[in-house]
């Protein structure tokens, strides 16, 4: 998508090459320092107006999207479901082709259905950012995962990322594995069997249900939340049972290596798949990757709109 | 006095596929001879010249939604009539999943009396199993066949419940009907969209294992043995449901079923676009169901052709794939389809795609190998023509055929006697 722009979209993790990758961290590093500057903002998008279209509630999403437009002077247009149209039984082709006859720039879009920002780019002619679909991707999760680990490591190569947690339906997990594994780190899914993915041969990573076996060698534990609200009651026994084999204990975090890190998507839920203790270590970087969202986003949307030059 | 000459085609005859004329008069087929002498029957007869065709009983489909009534928007009994005369069909079995669904007789009489007054097909109903389709109590089973019902589904869902399955077959075992199962096992396909595989995995979409198929077979072959009740599996997705069909036809149990154009053609990889055209319920699969599909309907093991013709309308599939209702439309490009993809000969071909399927519904006068005195419901297939998928006389376009060329065309149709589709260009 970057480099030649032939693509026009950013919408999954699954087809963007090292190169790609690259660039857009390149970018963030750049947005990274712009925002930590006394005037925090760029004329970058001065004029451009990017609509977040959010069909599924988001706090951290949401608001890192608007922010990274802000920083770079865009102008916002906003959207929330449950006050829309949408509740009148408006569909989501005639809302989105509303939106973009308002006259916007850009749209991001969340929603609760696989492949919708898929769908709406094929209706619109602006681009398109996946903010979450489902349980398929989040690319601009992953990398600001990917500039958090960057951040720390100076490299995802030969870097070792655990992911633990429900993988089978993680849009988090779909889009970082991809994006870890073309920036060179090798990744464990560690997982229930009921929650790593089927058939997932052709995933870039291994997979393992023993978070023990695999512990001391892991340079990021990546945790997911567990998501009771996709139907987590019913593929493992309880959360006690969870939290004994895959939560990251005080004592599990106290055997990882001495400089090894924790990430985690957010919400956390402290108790089950991380100890409030680990939460707060300085090693446990969840703020971080807060803050690169932003920068992560901004590098996106600066592309997207054909920013060029420096920011 | 004669009204149509099929002159100089494969003529799939009941002692055999032969090169000859057939001749019409009224609503029979009066003759059938060599090539050349046929027309010293009449002059004035039209002459449908048919070099190269084959010239069989016209098609049958025993699973068509054509959604009347209640779902007029998608589709009623003359447009569906319309795409079917389009694909070579003479006769068609309406599925019973209507608003309402159809689960007394007056509703069954409703749809034969308007598939009368169109005129263009024999229109058959099928009959729920259960009341409002509901699967909690049998339908009023005495009152559906008395009015004409003779297969009986509560297709879109599994009649689930083994205990009320077995009392609707014995019910049926004593009636004489036939049982049509949608074979999906409810627990394994919940919340499903899709195959589940490795395009599912990466979609991170909710699947469907073909065992969900499988199994609710598995399970029903031992109810037919219970009852003796004639059995049916709708729409076969699963290559792994093939050696138990086998087993049971070899072992004598009264047995049948069907498969899609669209299970024939295409799997689970097309549905990485998320595009709704490719969404319908069982799931494309795996590319080795595929294949094992189109090797049973070679072998006969899959005995009929179904198009599932499932009309929904733009809006409606327009849409994220997991909110789009399941189904595509196919009546008008089946038998190129099906051409294309397994290639039959022609008396397997027309085995399939007529006269089996005319048997398991019971649809008496349809799908008879041509005779003189046999009616004349005649479908002239071209397997050197070529099929585009092109509008549909279909009120609704979800299709994934269109855009795309088969090999093969239906030339010509004929219902009772009436062209009611020759193909545009073909000299009158």
């Amino acid at each position: 998508m970057v480099g030649g722009c032939t693509v026009k979209n950013f919408l999954t993790t699954e087809d963007l090459t090292r190169e790609d990758l690259t660039r857009l961290l390149d970018t963030a590093d750049g947005m990274v320092s712009l925002l930590q500057r006394d005037i925090a903002k760029a004329p970058a998008l001065r004029g451009k107006t990017v609509a977040s279209l959010f069909f599924e509630p988001s706090t951290r999403t949401r608001l890192s999207f608007e922010k990274a437009a802000k920083a770079l002077s865009a102008d916002t247009v906003s959207f929330a479901a449950a006050a829309s149209s949408l509740s009148k039984g408006e569909s989501l082709k005639d809302t989105v082709l509303t939106v973009q006859a308002l006259g916007v720039d850009l749209m991001v879009v969340r929603h609760k259905a696989i492949g919708a920002p898929g769908r709406v780019a094929e209706w619109v002619d602006v681009p398109v950012i996946n903010a979450g679909d489902g349980a398929h991707q989040h690319p601009t999760q992953a990398l600001l995962d990917s500039l958090t680990l960057r951040q720390h490591f100076g490299t995802l190569d030969g870097v070792r990322i655990g992911i633990v947690g429900d993988i089978r339906h993680s849009r988090v997990a779909r889009s970082g594995v991809y994006a870890f594994s073309t920036l060179g780190a090798t990744v464990t899914l560690v997982a229930p069997p009921t929650l790593l993915p089927i058939a997932g041969e052709d995933w870039p990573a291994e997979t393992t249900s023993e978070f023990d076996a695999v512990l001391t060698d892991l340079d990021a534990v990546y945790l997911l939340r567990v998501q009771t609200e996709r139907g987590g009651a019913s593929v493992f026994p309880s959360l006690r049972e969870y939290t004994a084999r895959f939560g990251l204990t005080a004592e599990r975090f106290g055997r990882l290596k001495p400089d090894a890190v924790v990430l985690h998507p957010g919400p956390m839920i402290r108790g089950v798949e991380i100890d409030a203790v680990v939460a707060d270590d300085p090693r446990a970087l969840v703020l971080d990757q807060v803050r690169n969202g932003v920068a992560a986003r901004m590098a996106v949307l600066y592309h997207l709109l054909g920013g060029d030059g420096d920011a | 006095m004669p009204d149509f000459l099929f002159r100089n085609g494969t003529v799939l005859t009941s002692d055999g596929p032969t090169q000859a004329d057939v001749v019409v008069s009224g609503d029979r087929i009066v003759a059938i001879g060599p090539a050349g002498d046929a027309h010293e029957h009449g002059s004035d007869a039209r002459e449908l010249r048919c070099d190269g065709m084959w010239i069989g009983p016209g098609f049958v489909d025993i699973h068509t939604h054509l959604r009347e009534p209640g779902q007029q928007y998608k589709e009623d009994i003359e447009s569906g009539s319309q795409a079917a005369a389009a694909g070579g069909y003479t006769a068609m079995l309406a599925m019973p999943n209507t608003e309402p669904p159809i689960d007394s007789g007056h509703l069954v009489r409703y749809v034969l009396d308007r598939g009368r007054q169109v005129g263009l097909v024999d229109v058959a109903v099928a009959g729920c199993v259960t009341a409002e389709r509901a699967g909690k109590r049998l339908a009023h089973l005495d009152d559906l066949w008395a009015a004409g019902a003779r297969v009986f589904t509560d297709d879109g869902d599994v009649v689930a419940d083994a205990g009320l399955l077995r009392r609707a077959m014995e019910y049926l075992a004593q009636l004489g009907g036939v049982l049509s199962q949608h074979a999906i096992d409810p627990g394994l396909a919940r919340h499903g969209h899709m195959h589940e595989g490795a395009v599912a995995s990466a979609l991170g979409m909710y699947a469907i294992p073909a065992a969900a198929e499988t199994i609710v077979v598995a399970r029903d072959l031992e109810l037919v043995r219970m009852t003796g009740c004639s059995y049916h599996v709708q729409h076969l997705s699963a290559a792994a449901t093939i050696p138990l069909l086998a087993a049971a036809k070899e072992e004598g149990l009264p047995v049948t079923a069907e498969v899609t154009p669209h299970h024939l053609a295409f799997t689970d990889e097309e549905v990485i676009t998320t595009d709704p055209v490719f969404k319908m319920m069982p799931p494309l699969r795996a590319e080795a169901d595929r294949a094992g599909l189109v090797e049973g309907l070679r072998s006969g093991v899959i005995d009929a052709v179904a198009t599932d013709h499932a009309p929904h309308a733009d809006h409606e599939k327009d849409v994220p794939f997991e909110d789009a209702p399941n189904g595509v439309i196919g009546l008008e490009w089946a038998a190129a389809v099906v051409n294309e993809v397994v290639g039959l000969e022609p008396v397997r071909f027309f085995e399939a795609m007529s006269v089996r399927p005319a048997a398991i519904a019971r649809l008496d006068g349809q799908g008879q190998w041509l005779r003189p005195g046999g009616p004349a419901h005649i479908t002239v297939f071209d397997p050197a023509g070529v099929t585009i998928g092109e509008r549909s006389r279909s009120k609704s376009r979800n299709s994934p055929y269109l855009g795309r060329r088969y090999a093969g065309a239906v030339r010509y149709t004929m219902y009772a006697g009436e062209l009611t589709f020759q193909e545009s260009g073909v000299p009158a």
